[in-house]
């Protein structure tokens, strides 16, 4: 029983560090590039993408008897567009000014290959229980990135971080951080860093 | 002179890889030789161009006049799964070497949000049936455009001392930040 604990957590923690969609797998990079201005749009869209994949991985897994391999794809895309819907829909009600931040983002996290990927590479192979914590350590490593960058971005490009200001007074915000190019250089820093302290972890 | 300045700010001020961050996945992969990302290009300003057609038509002539424009991303994505299934095809038919060389990027074509993206923004503009033609086009000449300045430079990167934890994706990145910024250049021209 112990030992079916431990690889139940094993499942949960492997998205988060070890197979982490966008650090390791570079998966899902566009809305990770294009949204984090700010870390609170990184945690939007984090929770955001969190919430459509772990329910269409759990839907999937439930109809993974039913669905014909040929057919697999579209349908996988199907139950995806229709949680993404119900996202859009939520975040629109709710918090207007998320969803005008993330304007067109929202609905592409459709076309999010972290999450087809997921659908494919596991749902549509394992059990319910497993499905959830696969998807759920996915979707909690997206967002912990997310956040990482957006923050990192909004600390450097606006001098704030959760729009509180953090730096000191007269510290000149680097205006290129916020620009598109800002997103690539802290993403390929990041990727750099991380590879540094994966060889550091197995050094030990 | 609408049309122009369609064009131009899709290829080049608003460019869709740099600029925007629609494409990326195929930008990253795609893009290590000089061939296979120009026949990429191509395939994708092609999926774009029709699938900016028939959106605009699904989108205003079914959706909008049954009031159904809550089924917009399902309706949309289908389409274009469908286009890409038909592309394929077509490509494995008239030339099997550029069908491997594509490979599993290929069907991908179908989650490359620039397609998407590009359907859903012409929604957001507003723009006529002429407009979001002359948009697909634009935006897939943009698309084609960085990934073969891409590949140019990944190909000669093969030499350069890159530090090694940035070899590959790390170093990848960067070079599209610098890209970005002498894009970013472009932003006067209208």
């Amino acid at each position: 029983m112990s030992q079916k604990k431990v690889t139940l957590f094993q499942e949960f923690l492997k998205g988060i560090w070890k197979e982490n969609p966008i650090l390791v797998s570079l998966l899902g990079l566009c809305p990770t590039l294009a949204v984090t201005v700010s870390a609170e749009n990184g945690l939007a869209m984090g929770l955001a993408a969190t919430f459509v994949v772990v329910s269409s991985s759990v839907i999937v897994s439930i109809l993974r008897k039913i669905i014909s391999p040929q057919v697999r794809i579209a349908s996988f895309i199907v139950i995806i567009a229709t949680f993404v819907t119900i996202a859009d829909r939520f975040l629109a009600a709710y918090y207007p000014d998320i969803s005008t931040n993330l304007g067109p983002f929202i609905p592409l996290i459709i076309v999010n290959c972290m999450i087809l990927g997921r659908q494919e590479a596991f749902a549509s192979k394992n059990n319910i229980g497993r499905s959830f914590l696969d998807a759920f350590g996915v979707g909690i490593g997206f967002t912990v990135v997310l956040v990482l960058l957006g923050g990192v971005r909004e600390i450097l490009g606006s001098g704030t971080l959760f729009g509180v200001e953090v730096m000191w007074n007269n510290f000149h915000p680097w205006a290129v951080m916020i620009l598109p190019p800002g997103a690539f250089l802290a993403l390929g820093l990041m990727i750099g860093v991380s590879n540094w302290l994966n060889e550091l972890g197995e050094k030990k | 002179m609408n049309l122009i300045i369609i064009f131009i700010s899709a290829a080049l001020i608003n460019n869709f890889v740099l600029m925007q961050f629609l494409g990326i996945c195929p930008f990253v992969g795609v893009s290590k030789k000089m061939d296979s990302a120009v026949s990429m290009g191509l395939a994708v300003t092609f999926v774009m161009v029709i699938s900016a057609a028939v959106t605009w038509l699904i989108y205003h002539l079914l959706l909008v006049p049954f009031d159904m424009q809550i089924l917009e991303y399902v309706s949309f994505i289908l389409v274009i799964a469908s286009l890409v299934q038909l592309v394929e095809m077509f490509i494995r038919k008239v030339s099997k070497p550029l069908y491997d060389s594509l490979g599993i990027f290929l069907p991908l074509i179908t989650t490359n949000c620039a397609i998407l993206g590009l359907a859903l923004i012409s929604v957001l503009k507003d723009y006529s049936f002429i407009e979001s033609v002359i948009f697909g086009v634009g935006a897939g000449v943009g698309f084609t455009l960085a990934l073969v300045i891409m590949a140019g430079i990944r190909e000669e990167l093969v030499l350069a001392p890159v530090p090694k934890h940035f070899k590959g994706a790390g170093i990848t990145m960067i070079i599209a930040g610098c890209l970005g910024l002498a894009f970013m250049g472009f932003s006067g021209l209208i």
